[in-house]
C-alpha cells in the first residue's frame, strides 16, 4: 500500500516536473523575437516599401565593391573576436572563458588549410544564418549565429568576399576545452532547434526608415544583444528583458535599455551617438574591455547615418529595470578623507590615478578620465573598474588618450583596493573586492 | 639594435693600451694609462686666455673654465671633480664654471678604463689624484707667472679666491691676468699636493655647482637641445630583438599633420616631423610589417631554464684560497640558489640625441656617458672618419649605465643622415624600455660548509653575461668578467677556503651595465646565503658575520655602526603596512668601500612588502663632499628598494613585455621608508659611492623578509602571492 | 591660432588643438625647462601649472587651456611658493640628475599654495604622482617641509 502510494508519487512528480519543464523551456522558446516589443506587422525586405535598412547607409550608396565589403565586415564586427591579443587579425584563437570551458575563436582568413579558404558560399551562410559548420557539425552559440541569422544572404556573402580578399594567415584553429556534456556539440542543433529562428530581418513598415535601419545594425549585424541581453537558463537571449544587461568576458555589459536609472534612459542623443562613434561621451565615461573593442573595429567605423539610426532604435527598446543604485555626484577635492580607509587604495591612487582622474574624479584635464556619474563606478561590484585597472581602456589609436593597464605590475591585493577606493570615493556604494576576486577576473582573460 | 652595440672602439684601445702605465681596479681589472695632465695641442679650439692643463682654463676675465673628464649625471661629478680641482688651484667654487669635456681619449680617458667613460662608480676613485695634481701644476704655473712679473721667488708668493698675493708687498694679481702668461711656463714634473689638513673644500659639504640652474629650468640636457632649422623626430624599432623591417606603408603617417619625412632603415623607422608630438603620431598612423628573425621564440621561462642549466657549471676560477671543493666533501654543507631578472634603466630622461650631417661632417649633440663611443660609433655608421665628428656632450637627466652605450648615438646618426639638417631623435618611453640595453639575467649559486659558528669552505659561482667583452674586449680576460665577479671575490669574509667561479652564458638578449653592476647579484647572493645559513644554525646574523671579519676592520666597524644606529636586537616596531614585520642586515666590499645595512619591513597578508627603515653605515675612504655621499647613498637605495621589490623585465615572443611606469614599476615618494645614513670618518684611497647603495639594500630587505616570513627570495623581485601562499 | 598666457606672457601658437601643452612649450616656443618623461601622466615630469594648479602637460591638449594661466618652472620663481621651493631645493641639496625636479617642484608649490603646512599624508597624496629614478624623494619630503617653515 505504502509502497503503491510511493510509486503513483513518483510518477505523479515526474509528470509534474516534466509539465513545468516542458512549460520553462516553452516559456524561454516561445518569447518574443528581438524587436518583436514594437509591435507593428514586420513583413518580408521584398515586401518592405521604405528605403532598405540592409546593406550600405546612404552616405555610402555609391562606394566601390571593395569599401561595401569592408564596411559590411565592420558593421558584423568579425574581427574582435576572431583575433588573438597580439595576433594576426582574423586569424583566430581568442579565447572566451564560458562557464563549462574554454571556447577559442576559428582562423577565418582565406588559408585554405587552417582558415575558411574552401569554403563555398552556401557553407558560409549555413555557418553564419545557421551555426552548422562545413563538416555538419554544430557552432556553440558563443558564435552570435542567432543574431547573424537576420543578415541577408547579400551582406553575409559581402562579409565572406571581404575575408576572401584579406591575406591568408596560417595558424592552426585550437580546440575547446568543454568537458562532458558540453562537448557534445549535437546537443546544439536541439538548442538551435529551439532558438535559432533562421530567418531574415522582416522591417516593421509601422516604424520609420531610420529606426529599421538601426534595428538591423543592432539586431543582426551588431549582434549588442549578444551581451547586453541577460541570459535565460538555456543560454538563449532573454528577449523580456531586453537590454538589461549581461557580461562579456568578465565584464559587465551594462544595462542600454531606456531605464533612466540602470540604463541609457537619460542618455540624450548626441551623448549616446558620441559613445559609440567615438567611444566617449562627456560625463558618460569611455567604453572599455569589449565595448571599447566594438568601439574601435566597428562603431567608429559606421557613418553618421548609421550611428544615428542606431541611436534613434536604441532609445525605443523599453525600460527594464535594474539592481543597480542611482549614479552619484560630485566628490570631494580634498585628497585625504577621514571617511576613506583604505590606505593601499589610497597609496595606488594617488601615484597612479589622481594626475589623470583628479582627486574630484572630474578628470584632471581631460573629461575622458572622468569618473563621477559613470556606470562601471556605480556598479556596487567594481567588477568593470577592476579590470580597466588591470588591463587599460580606450583606444590606442594616435591622437586619442588612453588608461595603461596596471595588472603586471601591481599586486591582485592592489588592484582591489584600488578599485574598492574608487568605488568609495566616486561612486553610489563602494565595492568589496577581494585579491582572490581579481585572480579570479585576472583569468578571464 | 644589436648591430648598433658593436665595436665602439678606435684602433687605440688595445690590450697594450690597457697594460700601459699604472694600474688601478675594476672589479679586479687591472688596467690604467698614464697621467694624462699635460699642455693642450695648439690646434685645439680655445677661447682667449690659456688652457693652462686639460682640464684648467684661465681666461682673462670672468669664471676659471673647469674641464669635467668625468659627466654630471646626478652624482654630483662635478661638484665634485671642480673641488679636488679648486682645492688645489686655490680658487671657490662660485669662481669656476665646468665645462663638458669633448671627446678627446688620450686626455679624458678614465685612467681606470682607458677609455673615456663614466661609470662604475669611478669618478672619485679615478680622478681625485689627476685632478688634484691638475689644479696644483696649474697654482704652481700661475705662481711662476706672478713671481716673474713681480721679480720675486715664486715660493713667497700665496694664492687664495682666484688670486696671487705678494704677502712682502701687498701686490695682488687675478688669475685672469696671468692666464696668457702662465700658459707659457712650462708645466712641472712634479708639484706638491695640499697637506688634507690645509684643505678648505675637500671634505665639506659644499653646495653643488649644478642644482641652482636645475632648479630654475635653465640646465640644457640632451633632450633641450634647440638646432637652427631643426626637426623633430620619433622612432620605433623592430619589437622583437633582432628583427627587421619587411614592409612600410607610409601614406597615412605622411597624411598627419606636421609629418614631413618617413625615414626607414632595415631595423627601424622613424618620422620626422615640426614637433614631437606631430612625430609620434605620424609614427603611429604608420604601418609597418616586421620580419621577427631568428629570435621571435625566445621566452622567458626558457630564457631562466637555459642559465640554470648552464650554472650546473664548471666555470672558470675567478678565486681560489685553499682547498674549497675538497672542503665541501663532508660535515655540514649548506647549499642555495639565487635569480635576478633583466632589468631596465628608465632614466627619467628618455632616450634622445640630436644629430647634424651635413657636408661629410656630423655633428652630434647628447648626453652620453661615452662621448668617445659615440663619436666612434657614429663615424663607424656614416663611414666618415672620427675627426669629421664632433660631440657636443649635455649635462644627463639619469644614466645607470644605459649611456655607457653609444647605440642611440648611432642610431639617430643613421636616421639623421637621411635628413636635411638637423634632427633630434626623441625616443619614446616605451621605445626607451623595449630597446633597452638590459641588466643581464644572473644565477648564483653557493655551497658552504659551517664548522663551529663560522665558514670554513665557500664555493660561488656566478653564471651570466659579459658585458666587459663586448663593452671593452681587452679586458676580458682567460674567460673572467671582472665585473660580473665584482662583490663575489675578495669578499670581506676571512673563510678558510674559497672558490669563485665564472661562467659566461650568453643569450640574444642585449645586456649592459645598470646601476650597482656586478655586485648586485654577487652580493644580493651571498648575504642572502649567509643568513640562510645563520638561520639554519640558530645564529643571529650580525653576530654571525662579526665572527668572520677579524681580518678586515673596516667591514667590521659599517656593520658595527649600523647595527647600533639600527639597535639591532630588538624587534621591527610594529607597523600599519602589514601584520609581519622583520629586520635583515647586510654587508658588503666592493668598488674600493665599505657598506652595512639594516632594513625593516612590514608584509600584509596579500603577501605586499613595505620597506619600513633603512640604515646604512659606508665607510668610503676619504670623502670630498659629504652631503653628496650621503645623498648618493640615500639615492642608491631607493633604487635599490625599487629592484627588490617591484622590477623585471621579461621577455615573450622575443620582445620585452614592459613598455612604461605602469607595467615596469618605479617606487613612489608614499612607499618610501626613512633611509638614515652614517658615514664612518676615514683617510683611507677614496671609493665609489654611485653603485653601493643600491647593492647592499637588496639582501638586507630580502634578508628582513626572510626574518619576517620564513621565505628566502631566491628570485627577484618580491612575488607577493608567493609570500601570501606562504605564509 | 591659439593665445595662450605663460608666465604672465601673451604667446600665440599654430598647431592643431589635440598637440599636448608639453610639445607646445618644449617644440613651439622652445620653453625646454618642463620636461617629457613618459607621455602617459605615470611621471609627473611635465608638471606645470593652471590657474596655480597641478596639472601634466603631456595630457592637457592645447585647444583645452583657454584662458586659464599657464605656469611653467621657468616663472614658478615669481610666485611665493615656487621662490620657497626652489629655495628649499638648494638648500638642502634636493637635486640630483635633476630631470624630474620641474615636475616635482611645481607640483610642490601647487601643493604649498593649497595647504602651506601639508602633513605627510598631504605630502604623499600632492607628490606620489611625480617620479625620480635618482632616488631624492627622502630630500623632496624634507624639502617640502623646509619651504613650509620658512
Amino acid at each position: 500500500m505504502r509502497a503503491k502510494t510511493l510509486v503513483f508519487s513518483v510518477a505523479g512528480a515526474a509528470v509534474v516536473i516534466g509539465v513545468v519543464a516542458l512549460g520553462v523551456v516553452g516559456w524561454m522558446v516561445l518569447q518574443p523575437g528581438p524587436y518583436g516589443f514594437a509591435g507593428g506587422d514586420p513583413v518580408a525586405l521584398a515586401d518592405y516599401k521604405g528605403a532598405s535598412p540592409t546593406g550600405l547607409p546612404v552616405e555610402l550608396a555609391s562606394a566601390d565593391p571593395a569599401t561595401t565589403r569592408e564596411y559590411i565586415a565592420r558593421m558584423g564586427d568579425c574581427e574582435a573576436c576572431h583575433t588573438a591579443k597580439g595576433g594576426q587579425p582574423f586569424a583566430g584563437g581568442r579565447p572566451f572563458v564560458l562557464p563549462f570551458g574554454t571556447i577559442y575563436t576559428p582562423n577565418i582568413t582565406p588559408d585554405p588549410e587552417t582558415g575558411i579558404g574552401t569554403w563555398t558560399d552556401a557553407q558560409f551562410l549555413d555557418a553564419v544564418h545557421r551555426g552548422i559548420a562545413p563538416d555538419g557539425s554544430r557552432y556553440y552559440p558563443a558564435f552570435p549565429y542567432p543574431s547573424y541569422t537576420l543578415m541577408t544572404d547579400e551582406d553575409v556573402l559581402a562579409i565572406k568576399a571581404h575575408l576572401f580578399a584579406l591575406k591568408p594567415v596560417r595558424q592552426e584553429n585550437k580546440p575547446n576545452t568543454f568537458a562532458f556534456p558540453f562537448n557534445q556539440r549535437w546537443l546544439m542543433a536541439i538548442w538551435a532547434t529551439l532558438f535559432n529562428p533562421d530567418e531574415r530581418f522582416r522591417p516593421v513598415p509601422e516604424q520609420s526608415p531610420e529606426w529599421n535601419r538601426g534595428a538591423y545594425l543592432v539586431e543582426a549585424t551588431g549582434h549588442c544583444g549578444e551581451c547586453h541581453t541577460p541570459r535565460n537558463l538555456m543560454q538563449a537571449l532573454d528577449q523580456r528583458r531586453k537590454f538589461g544587461g549581461g557580461v562579456a568576458e568578465g565584464w559587465s555589459a551594462y544595462n542600454i535599455s531606456a531605464d533612466k536609472v540602470s540604463g541609457v534612459g537619460d542618455w540624450s542623443a548626441e551623448q549616446l551617438a558620441a559613445y559609440l562613434a567615438a567611444g566617449h561621451a562627456k560625463g558618460r565615461g569611455a567604453a572599455s574591455g569589449p565595448m571599447g573593442e566594438a568601439v574601435e573595429l566597428s562603431l567608429s567605423h559606421l557613418t553618421p547615418s548609421d550611428i544615428a539610426a542606431i541611436v534613434t532604435y536604441l532609445r525605443s527598446v523599453p525600460p527594464v529595470a535594474g539592481d543597480l543604485p542611482a549614479l552619484a555626484g560630485a566628490a570631494p577635492a580634498t585628497p585625504v578623507l577621514a571617511s576613506l580607509d583604505n590606505p593601499v587604495g589610497q597609496r595606488v591612487f594617488q601615484g597612479n590615478c589622481a594626475s589623470c582622474h583628479d582627486w574630484t574624479g572630474a578628470g584632471a584635464v581631460r573629461s575622458e578620465a572622468q569618473l563621477t556619474g559613470v556606470r562601471g563606478v556605480n556598479d556596487p561590484s567594481g567588477t568593470n573598474v577592476a579590470l580597466m585597472v588591470l588591463h587599460g581602456s580606450g583606444p590606442t589609436w594616435p591622437g586619442h588618450p588612453y588608461m595603461p593597464g596596471f595588472g603586471h605590475a601591481y599586486s591582485n591585493a592592489e588592484v582591489a583596493a584600488v578599485a574598492n577606493y574608487v568605488t568609495a570615493r566616486f561612486g553610489a556604494a563602494p565595492s568589496g573586492l577581494t585579491a582572490a576576486d581579481i585572480a579570479r577576473l585576472r583569468e578571464m582573460e | 639594435m644589436l648591430r648598433d652595440l658593436e665595436d665602439n672602439h678606435g684602433p687605440a684601445l688595445s690590450r697594450r693600451a690597457l697594460l700601459r702605465g699604472g694600474a688601478a681596479v675594476l672589479g679586479g681589472l687591472m688596467i690604467g694609462i698614464e697621467l694624462p695632465v699635460r699642455r693642450a695641442r695648439a690646434d685645439e679650439p680655445a677661447s682667449t686666455g690659456a688652457p693652462l692643463n686639460a682640464f684648467v682654463h684661465v681666461p682673462p676675465e670672468g669664471r676659471v673654465e673647469l674641464i669635467m673628464p668625468s659627466v654630471e649625471m646626478g652624482q654630483g661629478a662635478y661638484t665634485s671633480q671642480a673641488m679636488c680641482l679648486a682645492e688645489e688651484l686655490d680658487i671657490g667654487l662660485d669662481q669656476i664654471i665646468a665645462i663638458h669635456a669633448p671627446p678627446d681619449q688620450p686626455k679624458y680617458g678614465n685612467p681606470l678604463f682607458v677609455v673615456q667613460a663614466t661609470g662604475g662608480s669611478t669618478t672619485t676613485m679615478a680622478w681625485t689624484e689627476p685632478l688634484r695634481k691638475a689644479g696644483a701644476t696649474a697654482r704652481a704655473m700661475l705662481v711662476a707667472a706672478a713671481a716673474a712679473e713681480w721679480g720675486v721667488d715664486p715660493a713667497t708668493l700665496t694664492t687664495e679666491k682666484g688670486m696671487v698675493s705678494d704677502p712682502g708687498s701687498g701686490r695682488t694679481l687675478a688669475y685672469g691676468a696671468l692666464a696668457d702668461r702662465a700658459a707659457t711656463v712650462p708645466p712641472a714634473a712634479e708639484v706638491t699636493l695640499k697637506d688634507p689638513a690645509q684643505f678648505r673644500l675637500i671634505g665639506t659639504p659644499a653646495h653643488r655647482i649644478d642644482t641652482p640652474d636645475k632648479a630654475v629650468g635653465k640646465t640644457v640636457y640632451g633632450i633641450d637641445v634647440i638646432r637652427p632649422g631643426m626637426k623633430f623626430a620619433a622612432l620605433m624599432a623592430s619589437p622583437v630583438i633582432g628583427g627587421t623591417v619587411a614592409r612600410v606603408d607610409d601614406a597615412p603617417a605622411l597624411a598627419q599633420p606636421g609629418v614631413r619625412q618617413v625615414v626607414v632603415l632595415d631595423d627601424l623607422v622613424a618620422v620626422v616631423a615640426d614637433n614631437t608630438w606631430a612625430a609620434q603620431q605620424g609614427l603611429a598612423a604608420l604601418v609597418v610589417d616586421w620580419t621577427a628573425g631568428p629570435h621571435a621564440g625566445l621566452d622567458q621561462a626558457q630564457l631562466w631554464a637555459d642559465i640554470e642549466k648552464a650554472s650546473q657549471g664548471p666555470g672558470v676560477v675567478a678565486q681560489k684560497e685553499g682547498e674549497a671543493l675538497a672542503a665541501l666533501n663532508g660535515g655540514t654543507l649548506f647549499e642555495a640558489s639565487y635569480e635576478l631578472p633583466f632589468l631596465a634603466h628608465t632614466p627619467m630622461e628618455p632616450l634622445n640625441c640630436t644629430v647634424h650631417v651635413h657636408d661629410g661632417q656630423c655633428e652630434i649633440w647628447v648626453g652620453t656617458q661615452v662621448p668617445g663611443f659615440c663619436q666612434m660609433g657614429a663615424a663607424k655608421a656614416l663611414g666618415i672618419d672620427p675627426s669629421k665628428v664632433s660631440v657636443n656632450n649635455h649635462i644627463i637627466g639619469g644614466g645607470f649605465g644605459r649611456r655607457l652605450e653609444a647605440d642611440y648615438a648611432k642610431i639617430a646618426a643613421r636616421i639623421a643622415a637621411k635628413v636635411d639638417g638637423p634632427v633630434k631623435v626623441t625616443w619614446s618611453r616605451e621605445e626607451d624600455i623595449k630597446q633597452d640595453i638590459l641588466r643581464p639575467l644572473y644565477h648564483d649559486r653557493l655551497k658552504a660548509r659551517v664548522e663551529n659558528g663560522k665558514v670554513t669552505a665557500w664555493h660561488h659561482r656566478v653564471t651570466g653575461a659579459s658585458i666587459l667583452a663586448r663593452w671593452l674586449p681587452p679586458a676580458f680576460k682567460n674567460g673572467i668578467d671582472g665585473d660580473a665577479v665584482d662583490g663575489a671575490v675578495d669578499s670581506p669574509y676571512g673563510f678558510d677556503s674559497v672558490l669563485v667561479e665564472y661562467i659566461r652564458h650568453e643569450s640574444p638578449v642585449p645586456v649592459g651595465f645598470w646601476r650597482g653592476v656586478g655586485p648586485n647579484s654577487s652580493v644580493f647572493s651571498a648575504e642572502s646565503f649567509l643568513d640562510l645559513i645563520a638561520k639554519q644554525t640558530g645564529v643571529d646574523p650580525v653576530d654571525f658575520r662579526r665572527g668572520m671579519l677579524d681580518k678586515t676592520p673596516r667591514a667590521l666597524a659599517v656593520l658595527n655602526a649600523a647595527a647600533a644606529k639600527a639597535r639591532w636586537g630588538t624587534p621591527a616596531p610594529a607597523s600599519p603596512s602589514g601584520a609581519r614585520v622583520g629586520r635583515g642586515v647586510a654587508l658588503m666590499h666592493a668598488f674600493g668601500s665599505f657598506l652595512a645595512c639594516v632594513a625593516d619591513v612590514a608584509i600584509a597578508d596579500s603577501g605586499d612588502v613595505r620597506v619600513t627603515r633603512v640604515v646604512i653605515a659606508a665607510d668610503v675612504g676619504r670623502v670630498i663632499n659629504p652631503d653628496i655621499v650621503v645623498a648618493q647613498i640615500q639615492g642608491g637605495a631607493t633604487f635599490g628598494i625599487t629592484t627588490v621589490l617591484h622590477d623585471a623585465i621579461t621577455i615573450e615572443g622575443g620582445s620585452i613585455q614592459q613598455s612604461n611606469f605602469h607595467d615596469y614599476r618605479l617606487i613612489r615618494i608614499d612607499e618610501m621608508p626613512a633611509i638614515e645614513v652614517e658615514i664612518i670618518g676615514s683617510t683611507e684611497k677614496p671609493g665609489g659611492i654611485g653603485e653601493p647603495g643600491t647593492v647592499i639594500v637588496q639582501p638586507a630587505v630580502a634578508n628582513a623578509i626572510f626574518a619576517a616570513t620564513g621565505v628566502q627570495l631566491t628570485r627577484m623581485p618580491v612575488d607577493p602571492a608567493r609570500i601570501a601562499k606562504a605564509v | 591660432m591659439t593665445d595662450l598666457t605663460i608666465n604672465g606672457s601673451r604667446r600665440s601658437v599654430d598647431v592643431p588643438d589635440e598637440t599636448p601643452l608639453l610639445w607646445v612649450l618644449r617644440d613651439v616656443l622652445g620653453m625646454t625647462g618642463t620636461k617629457f618623461g613618459c607621455g602617459i601622466a605615470q611621471c609627473g615630469a611635465c608638471t606645470v601649472h593652471l590657474d596655480g594648479v597641478a596639472v601634466r602637460s603631456c595630457q592637457l591638449a592645447v585647444g583645452d587651456v583657454g584662458t586659464q594661466a599657464i605656469t611653467t618652472i621657468e616663472g614658478v620663481g615669481a610666485t611665493p611658493e615656487g621662490a620657497k621651493v626652489q629655495k628649499a631645493w638648494l638648500d638642502l641639496e634636493v637635486i640630483q640628475c635633476g630631470y624630474c625636479q620641474p615636475g616635482q617642484i611645481m607640483s610642490a608649490a601647487a601643493l604649498l599654495a593649497a595647504n602651506p603646512a601639508p602633513n605627510d599624508a598631504a605630502i604623499d597624496a600632492a607628490m606620489a604622482g611625480n617620479l625620480c629614478r635618482c632616488g631624492t624623494y627622502v630630500r623632496i619630503r624634507e624639502g617640502i617641509k623646509h619651504a613650509a617653515r620658512s
